[in-house]
């Protein structure tokens, strides 16, 4: 555990890339593999489900530290964090025991959820007293669930490659899915024969940066291959053994999601790997991204959410056909077998061959992605037709060129502190536009701003709060924001009557009034216009 | 009431004087030089004799400023003044009014944990006791500062040995100088070359002049061009963060020195390496034992965490009250951007 958590440390303290590979990479190398395993298991962002209720932590945590409820709230807010606080609040380990992070997890983490509210007390309470520092910190995180570390899936990877000399790939494809953090799943992750990946698995995908430059400096527009780029979950439908996967790029497995999907799949043939996107569809037109949502939500899918929210898999690339990996064939190539595959599957009800659009120029190129949002995409992806099926993010075959977002100048109304990295500092805001002389709060956003510009805010808004409700500020309507966001719908859930998709800031608008922010007949006509 | 607070700050209208008033006044009685505590502008400053050369870089060649040494008893206007150490930089001190059988104190900033820069702290027994909060919550208990230093020379020689630099943000006075005797060495150096920043130099200096050990340092702009800063160690006030000032250290590692530092959030939202938690404040602990220690039946609560502080002590049967500071939104800074010019 102690060295699992100097793990944390290393990788916590430093915004350096480079040293949280290298950190990670040294804790592979030589830990033992049924630690290790538990490492990568929450390195890479998966966690235990709750445990344990926090009400019933904090409650025991208080007696041990001997203080009210109401300090232990100040304290929290000061903090913003649950397990931190406790951890801050704690006396010092009475009998520091060391032991290795499987033990931890595997003897007093898992069982805790099983065991009655008094067994519960008495494990925590032991734990509490054998662990100390920087350890007791991540243990608390662990039983609560919030463990969480600022690397990404692809950062821990590379570590595991690095530390194993397997390439990156490899250990991408073996991690996908559902592992289970083993000594032995540790050691296959690792093992150097690479073909016995699970069949159920799919690729690594592989994204797009977004567009960086001009277009003409991507070459001639004759070499790409233009698509529209549409909001839906990206996802690859796996035919293998008679059996069917769809994978969204989560590493999720939401076959049960998408029945009408997995059905369809039945006509393909076996050994088919399709990349594309799962979009909610109805009338040759793809509906509002909520409408998708309200299927992800739930548990149980009746036949009503069925018919109102029927899906589509739009495909657009061809990884695997008769058992065959096409990923390190051309696009081009890789295209027209999809082309084949969609056509002989006898289900194009549900399997949409993405649509190229023709461009032979990049004046052509301009022109559609201007024609984008009447198409009711979010942009267009370019790639590249000699372009490989690369893995994760990689730049040079695939640009995704996303069109302007919505924009309005809205009045900041509302504040609220932050957690974790932002406890204590106001960044959480509330923004309203006017209606017949009123502000009417249209959206809430929490980035777009630099640390010395959420500083200032921070001190201003201490400075002229009108009214608290509990951590809600209400402020002197005097700062303008220029907002952005993606899409915008109908809501009668909101007062204003408008729901706004991927709010966030673009800049402080110090040059602007109050008076002169947006109305909210500007945000009716935008929606208007989308319908 | 023998204090009362006024617009312009802490007033004694039987003495006819102000104890760190935010606003020019005829006499001032300050606790300590920070830009808080010590504003421009009044007619007469009295203050404790062992920051006089702080105070005088702070308040200009001008300023009129009547120096006493701790425990020396003046009388302004019938009204019996002294001042006591504070244990919160070189000079500051606690002001012990006494006045027809009533003895109040103001305890400015201070803390308990000692500090070879200045004079340790001072317990004062008082009827009423004015006490400051900063880090006023349980959350906040000091390890010991020897683990601090010892991490702060383990993360100087690992930048060193990738050639790199250490920058350490820490306030320009007070807490730049603890920095510095930290890292002091027995035999009057240190690990390596140390560098600093404008305005931590000229106070340093003063240090030195009071008579403090500090290591050897050299005044950062003064290095010709090009000159090579790897595996030394920087200080820098915190407002000198993302500066052009500090292109010249190339790619060196940042850490800063606060009590904030115990906090996660507060250490990552300054986007540095290294936090170390070094405060000049009392934790809870202290300030609790503090409090305790000055015997006080009243007690006023300033700057900082005022409202738990006060209901603990309610909750404890002690007559507490919430002072407003004129400071409000700066729970982020340990002494205001006032005391932290830009000079490079």
């Amino acid at each position: 555990m102690r060295r699992f958590a100097q793990l944390f440390a290393e990788v916590d303290r430093t915004t350096r890339t480079n040293e949280k590979v290298d950190a990670m990479t040294a804790y592979f190398a030589v830990a033992d593999p049924a630690d290790a395993a538990w490492a990568v298991y929450f390195l890479s962002g998966s966690r235990p489900k709750r445990l344990i209720p926090v009400r019933r932590l904090s409650a025991w945590a208080l007696e041990i530290a001997q203080i009210p409820e109401w300090l232990f709230d100040e304290c929290y807010d000061a903090v913003g964090d649950l397990a931190e606080t406790i951890s801050l609040l704690l006396p010092p380990a009475t009998s520091y025991t060391e032991r290795p992070l499987h033990e931890w997890i595997e003897q007093r983490v898992l069982g805790l959820a099983k065991l009655g509210e008094e067994a519960q007390r008495d494990s925590i309470r032991e734990s509490w007293s054998a662990l100390d520092g920087v350890e007791r910190f991540v243990w608390n995180k662990l039983i609560t669930g919030g463990f969480r570390v600022g690397v990404s899936h692809q950062l821990v990877v590379r570590a595991l490659s690095r530390a194993s000399g397997i390439d990156e790939g490899t250990i991408a494809h073996r991690l996908t899915g559902h592992w289970k953090p083993t000594a032995n799943a540790y050691r296959a992750l690792l093992a150097a024969d690479t073909s016995d990946a699970d069949r159920s698995r799919p690729y690594p995908f592989y994204l797009a940066y977004a567009l960086e430059g001009p277009l003409e400096e991507l070459g001639d527009a004759s070499e790409w291959q233009l698509e529209w780029k549409w909001d839906g979950i990206r996802s690859q439908l796996i035919r293998r053994d008679g059996k069917n996967y769809l994978w969204s790029r989560g590493d999720e497995l939401v076959t049960d999601r998408f029945p009408e999907i997995a059905a369809a799949a039945e006509f393909l043939p076996d050994g088919t790997v399709i990349d594309g996107e799962i979009m909610p569809w109805a009338n040759d037109a793809p509906l509002p991204f909520a409408q998708l949502q309200r299927r992800i939500g739930r548990t149980k899918l009746g036949p009503k959410i069925l018919a109102d929210v029927p899906v589509v898999l739009i495909a657009y690339d061809l990884l695997e056909i008769e058992g065959r990996d096409l990923r390190g064939e051309p696009l081009s190539s890789r295209r027209a077998q999809l082309a084949t595959a969609i056509a002989n599957a006898r289900a194009e009800s549900r399997f949409l061959l993405s649509s190229i659009v023709h461009a032979t120029t990049w004046d052509d190129a301009r022109d559609a992605h201007g024609r984008a949002r009447a198409q009711l995409a979010e942009g267009l992806m370019l790639k590249r037709l000699d372009s490989l099926y690369g893995v994760g993010r990689r730049k040079g075959g695939w640009w995704k060129w996303k069109v302007q977002p919505f924009t309005v100048d809205a009045v900041m109304v509302y504040a609220q502190a932050g957690h974790g990295r932002r406890a204590s500092l106001h960044t959480d805001y509330t923004f309203a536009v006017w209606r017949d002389g009123v502000l009417v709060p249209i959206a809430k956003a929490y980035s777009g701003l630099t640390d010395v510009e959420i500083r200032e805010l921070d001190g201003w808004i201490r400075r002229n709060t009108k009214e608290k409700f509990g951590p809600v500020r209400h402020v002197e309507p005097v700062h303008v924001f220029e907002l952005a966001f993606e899409g915008i719908q109908a809501s009668p859930r909101h007062k204003s009557g408008v729901a706004v998709r991927f709010p966030r800031i673009l800049r402080w608008r110090k040059d602007k009034p109050p008076a002169e922010a947006d109305t909210l007949d500007t945000l009716q006509t935008l929606l208007r216009e989308q319908s | 009431m023998l204090l009362r607070i006024t617009d312009r700050g802490l007033y004694c209208e039987a003495g006819d004087f102000y104890i760190d008033p935010w606003q020019p006044v005829d006499r001032a009685v300050i606790t300590h030089a920070h830009g808080d505590h010590a504003r421009w502008g009044s007619r007469h400053y009295l203050a404790s004799s062992e920051g006089r050369r702080v105070l005088r870089t702070r308040l200009g060649a001008d300023a009129s400023i009547q120096s006493v040494d701790y425990g020396e008893r003046i009388d302004m206007g019938g009204v019996r003044v002294s001042l006591h150490p504070a244990g919160h930089i070189l000079g500051s001190a606690q002001i012990r009014v006494e006045h027809g059988g009533e003895v109040w104190v103001v305890s400015g900033d201070y803390k308990t944990d000692p500090d070879p820069t200045c004079t340790p702290f001072e317990v004062v027994r008082c009827h009423t006791f004015i006490t400051e909060s900063t880090f006023g919550l349980p959350i906040y208990r000091w390890q010991p500062q020897s683990e601090v230093f010892a991490e702060m020379r383990e993360w100087w020689s690992a930048n060193a040995k990738a050639e790199r630099a250490s920058i350490v943000y820490a306030y320009a006075l007070g807490k730049a100088q603890r920095v510095l005797a930290g890292l002091l060495d027995a035999d009057g150096g240190a690990m390596g070359p140390i560098y600093t920043h404008g305005a931590v130099e000229r106070l340093t200096r003063d240090y030195r002049d009071s008579g403090i050990a500090l290591p050897h340092t050299h005044h950062a702009s003064e290095m010709p061009r090009g000159h090579d800063f790897g595996g030394s160690l920087v200080i820098a006030p915190p407002s000198a963060a993302g500066s052009t000032w500090l292109r010249r250290f190339g790619a060196a590692s940042p850490a800063f020195a606060s009590g904030w530092m115990q906090i996660r959030g507060a250490r990552r939202r300054r986007a540095v390496d290294r936090g170390f938690v070094l405060s000049d404040h009392v934790d809870w602990p202290a300030l609790l034992s503090t409090i305790e220690a000055t015997g006080a039946e009243r007690v006023w609560v300033t700057h900082g965490f005022r409202e738990p502080v006060v209901r603990w002590l309610l909750e404890r049967g002690i007559d507490a009250l919430s002072i407003a500071s004129h400071w409000e939104g700066e729970e982020e800074v340990e002494s205001p951007a006032a005391g932290e010019e830009i000079v490079a």
